[in-house]
């Protein structure tokens, strides 16, 4: 069911300019930049995945290095089946516009994602449509995050750009577009479009 | 290169003097725009149409002046065009060519705003032209085409006549087969008849033109209503000329006044122009012949005492009068009138072209052309007073054209001569000038502002360019136009005539082809010939 493979998370956190959600399996994180949504009744939320982590369940207490006597990776997890219990990997992502009543909008919703939604990679359709404008690129880019936005940005058009059927002529116009946006600003202009060439 | 038609940007900024900057589309490619050509500017009540007069690049952050993008690099260029990077056009916007009630009516109007800001600019079509410089007629003469356009550009001959008008051009720049091309345009819509001073004998009969090959002159083409005169006979019959009449100037037909043109070229001292006046008072019509014969007597000092003329005048003056003397058409007397056969051509609507054959020496060109230019002048102006106490018709409208004009027109004679009057008085008497120059800055600032049209070839003489231009609005944005003219065959007309300054590419002269279309449908005589022509060139 294209429903359940696509899942990739549930909702533990919310806000109106993000949500995060955490992985049904450990690693198991939607990539960098990736469209994902969530649905509630009537209105689905995108985001875009602009941050993962992996950690011990309890905050308080940090993992410690196993491997010493062991021949490689694998074997630890092998030998303490329990690790794979007291990890978990946890995305987040950037709310860039919503979908009501069959229509999309590139701009936030009027409120925020429920916890426990569940929340899925979108199929390549729905990236083609969303990236027909690049509207959320102005989102991305002025929003304070742990990553640099130019390789958030870089790694977003890369993925769209990837579903497009001439993927040079996307890349351009999104280009003109981040020329636009970063007009006063050229050595981050620069450094997203070196980032973009493939 | 551009289609017609084809978006190149909008105005981003601008002012109805100064002219409208227009930021280039990041579609269309800077290096296809050229200064001179023409635009449409679509506004939100009204089109404008006007000219690209310069061209820039801009950068929206100054750091990228500074550390340069690595362009090799085809991805990051082909973002940066038309974004981070951009051209502007400079665009004059001259006419309104649509949309209010008055273009409808009377056409093209000239410019009393600007477009609102972001309209949409157009590379202006073969329409937009047409209603511009709009289509040969009667009384339209198609003379050239615009830069990268079929459209045919046409002057007014008629309304050009009205006024004195003038070419220019560095030497070698198509001044001569542009003056040819004029003339047989005034032959057939200006109903004015020409008179045509024609120092190097080249619009009466053959001319030549680059490497020698032979081109048709007016006679050849429109034998009917051209006469050839010449100065030279012998010249002229060696070069198989069929003439109408020999030119021979009697000594007793210069006057004190024809000398005052020749200070210069004489290199007479301004006594001696005084002492001229003298001697003719003294010896009446004789005075040239008299003088030149004084000889170095006690009876002479004493003469030169009574007129209180200095020795050393005389000596100069002698000098300057044996130049004359030597100029091999000129007799002591006379057998025919130049002047009466000239005005008796003009009279039956005939064009007079005056070769010079071997004389092309200055100062035969200027005494001759002053001389016949004065008595010409005095029997119109006799005339047209006469026509307007008397009810009776006026005589044709003449046009004289003259060439290395400055000779004649210079600040230190321009008001002195009968060139700088005519110049000044416009067609009082019906009688204007088509100067022709390759020094226009050395032609007086009051006649050149007096001139109705002017069309200039390429000029690079920074004066010559300013004195050509001076008056016109637009002025430094005309410059740049001028200035990258190509070295041949292109022109900038502004004035009287036209709408709207207009770069053109003039019409192709020399060719058989050229020929056909320059004839009238009924002329099958010379039509057949040139199709002989044709024919010529292909065996
Ligand atoms: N309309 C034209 N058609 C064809 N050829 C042209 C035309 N205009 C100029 N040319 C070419 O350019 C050459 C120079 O033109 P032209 O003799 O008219 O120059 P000019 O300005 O009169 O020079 P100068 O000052 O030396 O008299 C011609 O010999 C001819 O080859
Ligand atoms: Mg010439």
């Amino acid at each position: 069911m294209a429903e359940l493979t696509s899942r990739v998370g549930e909702i533990i956190e919310a806000s109106t300019t993000d949500f995060v959600a955490q992985c049904y399996q450990l690693y198991q994180s939607p990539p960098l930049g990736s469209l994902v949504k969530t649905t509630d009744e009537s209105v689905a939320l995108y985001g875009i995945v602009y941050h993962a982590t992996t950690a011990s369940l309890e905050p308080g207490r940090r993992p410690i290095a196993r491997g010493r006597d062991e021949a490689s990776e694998a074997e630890i997890y092998r030998s303490s089946p329990q690790l794979l219990k007291l990890l978990r990997t946890e995305f987040s992502a950037l709310v860039v516009g919503y979908r009501e009543k069959e229509k999309l909008y590139r701009y936030l919703p009027a409120k925020p994602a429920r916890i426990h939604g569940f929340v899925h990679l979108c199929p390549a359709d729905e990236v083609r449509e969303f990236s027909q404008s690049l509207s959320f690129l102005n989102i991305l880019l002025n929003t304070h995050l742990p990553v640099a936005a130019e390789e958030l940005v870089a790694a977003s058009l890369r993925q769209m750009s990837q579903l497009c059927a001439d993927p040079h002529v996307f890349l351009v116009a999104a280009g003109k577009e981040l020329a636009i946006l970063l007009s006063g600003d050229f050595n981050r202009l620069k450094a997203i479009l070196g980032r973009l060439r493939q | 290169m551009p289609e017609n038609n084809e978006q190149l940007g909008i105005v981003i900024s601008g002012s109805l003097n100064k002219g409208v900057e227009v930021r280039l589309d990041s579609a269309a490619s800077v290096e296809d725009m050229a200064v001179g050509r023409y635009v449409t500017i679509e506004g939100e009540k009204r089109r404008f149409f006007g000219m690209i007069t310069d061209i820039s690049l801009g950068v929206i952050d100054q750091k990228l002046t500074l550390t340069p993008p690595d362009i090799s690099d085809p991805f990051m260029a082909e973002v940066l065009a038309g974004t981070s990077v951009y051209a502007t056009l400079h665009v004059l916007p001259m006419l309104t060519i649509g949309g209010g009630v008055t273009e409808l009516i009377e056409g093209p109007q000239p410019v009393k705003t600007v477009a609102s800001h972001f309209s949409r600019v157009n590379l202006a079509s073969q329409r937009d032209v047409e209603l511009v410089f709009g289509g040969e007629d009667e009384r339209k003469f198609y003379i050239g085409t615009p830069l990268d356009m079929e459209t045919r550009i046409c002057l007014d001959l008629p309304e050009l006549v009205k006024r004195s008008n003038g070419i220019f051009g560095k030497s070698g720049t198509g001044k001569t087969f542009l003056t040819r091309i004029l003339l047989i345009g005034m032959l057939q819509k200006s109903a004015a008849v020409n008179l045509i001073f024609d120092m190097h004998s080249e619009y009466g009969w053959a001319g030549t033109s680059e490497g020698g090959r032979a081109v048709k002159a007016l006679k050849q083409l429109f034998p009917e209503q051209v006469a050839v005169f010449t100065l030279d006979e012998e010249n002229s019959r060696r070069r198989k000329v069929s003439t109408d009449f020999v030119v021979k100037i009697g000594y007793d037909e210069i006057e004190a006044e024809d000398m005052v043109l020749l200070r210069q070229t004489l290199n007479l001292t301004e006594p001696a122009i005084e002492a001229v006046y003298q001697l003719s008072r003294r010896f009446r019509r004789d005075w040239l012949l008299s003088t030149l014969q004084l000889k170095d007597s006690e009876e002479t000092r004493e003469l030169l005492k009574e007129l209180s003329i200095h020795e050393s005048t005389f000596q100069n003056l002698q000098r300057g009068l044996a130049t004359i003397r030597r100029l091999p058409f000129i007799e002591s007397h006379a057998s025919t009138n130049a002047v009466e056969a000239i005005l008796d051509h003009l009279d039956r609507g005939s064009n007079v072209v005056l070769e010079f054959g071997r004389y092309r020496d200055i100062t035969a060109y200027i005494l001759v052309a002053n001389m016949l230019t004065r008595r010409i002048y005095a029997k119109y102006q006799e005339r047209m007073e006469r026509a307007m106490g008397e009810d009776i018709a006026p005589p044709h409208p003449l046009v004289i054209t003259i060439e290395e004009a400055h000779r004649f027109l210079n600040p230190g004679i321009a008001s002195q001569t009968i060139f700088g009057t005519i110049a000044r008085e416009m067609r009082k008497y019906n009688v204007t000038l088509l100067v022709i120059d390759q020094r226009p800055s050395g032609i007086d600032d009051e006649v050149m502002s007096q001139l109705g049209t002017k069309i200039s070839c390429l000029l690079d003489n920074e004066r010559d360019i300013d004195s050509v231009l001076s008056g016109v609005s637009g002025k430094s944005e005309l410059k740049s136009v001028l200035a990258r003219l190509e070295s041949r065959q292109q022109a900038l007309i502004f004035g009287h005539a036209v709408p709207m300054p207009v770069v053109v590419r003039t019409r192709e002269y020399g060719s058989a082809d050229s020929y056909k279309d320059f004839l009238p449908a009924g002329a099958a005589e010379i039509r057949k010939q040139a199709e002989k022509d044709i024919e010529e060139l292909w065996q």
